[in-house]
């Protein structure tokens, strides 16, 4: 008996399922669908565009009725290209946002959905190929860089003695630093050296730890982000020595920006480089559809430097970052 | 195995009671001290790049941040002994101090930032690292399936599980408690900082443990030869079992003195521990696969680990990209003296 319950139960219920499927691929195709597809929530910042994508999801649905919006997270950069065959194939999308796991291994299946059709927004990190995208939103990390480098130079007058916490060995990384270097340069600023810690707070808390045992003047420390920072924050606690430097990080993270906008005095300032870009990436990919204004090409976000003054504009409570 | 444990116990013996040469004295001597000779070598390496190394601030910092992936390695010393491996200590600790950190969050309501928060954190901490363990145990033994399997599968769980609480960004600790926890990370004893206290005191511990308990001699038996041990009637199920209990408590201790350091935890954090837990106790002059272990090398280990990453922090002179063919080259040198002495004493 139960065996013969059970098999119309899973009869039942196929036909459901395959009928709810046929059924809302013929509803979805009279409506515009777009394509999120962006890095799981495996870092700080990558859990801050989750957030700020679902946010903006919820917003734009609510104001368009007939724009939907499918969000897929991948782990690995393989992951995601099967996301996009997906997307295309079992969602047929009309655009697709993406922010790109690694570049080169995503060039060539953002292409293949472009040439189905679709409209291609890219966030954040540029494919290895040119003209593949309508529109390219992103943050500046050069901009970054140089906005630290020249607050820094700022504050110490033109010259002192500064350490300096790279991130993980990548082109972003490299930007940064390349940023910075131009904007200091010239003046007496000494960097004491330079280490990677990996965007990472413990690394940054052990790489600050050696930079405080081996230099006995620093006057400031450039971490790059805000998760250094953190790490950086409490070696510098640790050593008391909070009075003789003070920490610029980046990025926008909530905790960093509290004590900011609190006016702390080791870390005084910000430099801006949101996971919020993602929203503004899906804001501007919905316009190119409703608006009657062209919207292509590239959008590239300012690094403000965000201060005591500013800072509640940048202030998110409830993102996770 | 008799040869071995028999090997073993003149071995403790002349680092008990540092006697002088046996007969066959100086490899045996080399075998055992092979791993603290090498961390000598790294120090002094260390001084000659930056004199700061001997700093007494520089040596407290190394050591203190040495007790984590040590502590956790004490614990891994019993796995491995046993026959064993556990590759989730990673991330067990990382949803071990999820766990504590939102529970002392919402204790605060409560109780209040006080003592009894954080001593109610620290208890759900160490139950959770003996869960934890145990189902590693269980799976392994009572699911005959591969401790590799079964760790590399709760890994990902726990990995994903304090990304999940985490709600892909960070937790962080209530400040008010932070601050009244902080010192369990950064306090000291008589010019000791307190989790260099724990780490020694887990060592000793663990080494009376290992050597000087039944439990110890069936870890030993258990993983020179499993058969062997079943038909000498050890109950090698519960043997091994607990051993992954011993090391969840230990996963368990490093995250109660990691979290007020920091007193936040993510998906990043304790990423590689698992690696770094076992070599550790492979430098220290525990095999691989099983029968033989020795805490003390593990302990050694473990700061040689540290050390290794300190000494390219406090030098320029190697290409930072370059950090870890240096870190790569240590370990397999500092491996192969020993094992290369090991061979000597080989009859």
């Amino acid at each position: 008996m139960p065996s013969i319950k059970t098999a119309v139960a899973t009869i039942t219920a196929t036909a459901a399922l395959t009928s709810a499927i046929g059924f809302s691929g013929a509803a979805m195709a009279q409506e515009l669908t777009i394509g999120v597809s962006i890095p799981a929530a495996t870092h700080g910042w990558a859990g801050g565009v989750n957030y700020h994508a679902e946010e903006a999801k919820k917003r734009l649905e609510a104001l368009y009725p007939d724009i939907e919006i499918t969000i897929s997270t991948a782990g690995t950069a393989g992951e995601q290209a099967n996301d996009l065959e997906d997307l295309v194939s079992l969602r047929s999308i009309d655009a697709l946002v993406i922010l790109p796991f690694e570049s080169g291994p995503l060039t060539d299946p953002v292409r293949r959905v472009k040439e189905s059709g679709v409209f291609v927004t890219v966030v954040d990190r540029g494919l290895t190929e040119e003209g593949i995208q309508d529109l390219y939103v992103a943050g500046n990390n050069h901009e970054l860089g140089r906005v630290s480098g020249e607050y820094i130079r700022e504050q110490l007058d033109g010259e002192g003695d500064i350490v300096v916490l790279r991130g993980i060995p990548t082109v972003i990384d490299d930007e940064r630093v390349q940023g910075f270097q131009e904007a200091i340069e010239g003046s007496e600023i000494n960097i004491l050296d330079m280490q990677h810690a990996n965007w990472n707070r413990d690394d940054g808390f052990e790489v600050m730890q050696d930079y405080l045992s081996r230099f006995d003047n620093i006057d400031a420390v450039w971490a790059q982000d805000d998760d250094i920072a953190l790490g950086v924050i409490e070696a510098v606690r640790q050593a008391d020595r909070e009075d003789e430097l003070f920490i610029v990080g980046g990025a926008g993270m909530k905790e960093i920006i509290k004590r900011v906008m609190e006016g702390d005095e080791l870390v005084p300032v910000d430099v801006l480089y949101p996971p919020g870009m993602i929203a503004t990436a899906m804001d501007l990919t919905v316009q190119h559809f409703v608006s009657n204004g062209p919207v292509l090409g590239e959008y590239i976000l300012g690094s403000p430097l965000i201060t005591e003054e500013n800072a509640e504009q940048y202030y998110f409570p409830d993102s996770p970052f | 195995m008799s040869s071995a444990m028999l090997n073993n116990k003149t071995t403790q013996n002349t680092a008990a009671q540092n006697t002088v040469a046996r007969p066959k004295g100086f490899s045996i001597d080399l075998k055992t001290w092979g791993p603290f000779i090498a961390l000598v070598v790294l120090a002094i390496l260390g001084v000659l790049i930056n004199p700061a190394f001997l700093g007494l601030d520089n040596l407290s910092n190394m050591l203190t941040r040495s007790a984590f992936i040590g502590i956790i390695a004490i614990g891994a010393t019993f796995v491995i002994t046993a026959g064993g491996l556990d590759l989730s200590v990673g991330a067990m600790a990382a949803f071990i101090a999820g766990v504590m950190i939102i529970l002392m969050n919402s204790l605060v309501e409560q109780f209040g930032a006080g003592i009894t928060t954080i001593v109610l954190g620290i208890g759900a901490s160490l139950l959770l690292g003996l869960c934890a363990g145990f189902i590693n145990g269980i799976v392994t033994t009572k699911g005959k399936i591969e401790a590799f399997i079964v760790t590399l599968g709760t890994m990902g769980i726990y990995r994903s599980l304090v990304t999940y609480l985490a709600d892909g960004g960070t937790l962080t600790l209530d400040w008010a408690v932070r601050d009244i926890y902080r010192p369990v990370y950064y306090g000291s004893f008589m010019g000791i900082t307190f989790p260099v206290w724990v780490f020694f005191a887990v060592a000793v511990i663990g080494y009376i443990l290992l050597n000087y308990t039944r439990f110890g001699r069936y870890c030993f038996a258990i993983g020179s030869n499993e058969k062997v041990a079943e038909y000498s009637a050890i109950h090698v199920d519960r043997v091994k079992t607990l051993t992954y209990m011993l090391q969840g408590v230990c996963v368990a201790l490093a995250t109660i003195i990691y979290v007020p350091r920091l007193g936040s935890a993510s998906g990043a954090t304790g990423v590689l521990w698992e690696l770094e837990a076992i070599a550790a106790v492979i430098i220290g002059g525990t095999m691989l696969k099983g029968g033989h272990g020795r805490i003390w090398g593990t302990v050694i280990g473990a700061i040689m680990l540290t050390m290794i990453g300190n000494i390219l922090n406090l030098t320029d002179a190697i290409s930072n990209y370059l950090n870890g063919t240096v870190q790569g080259i240590i370990i397999i040198v500092a491996v192969y003296l020993q094992r290369a002495s090991w061979r000597k004493t080989r009859p």
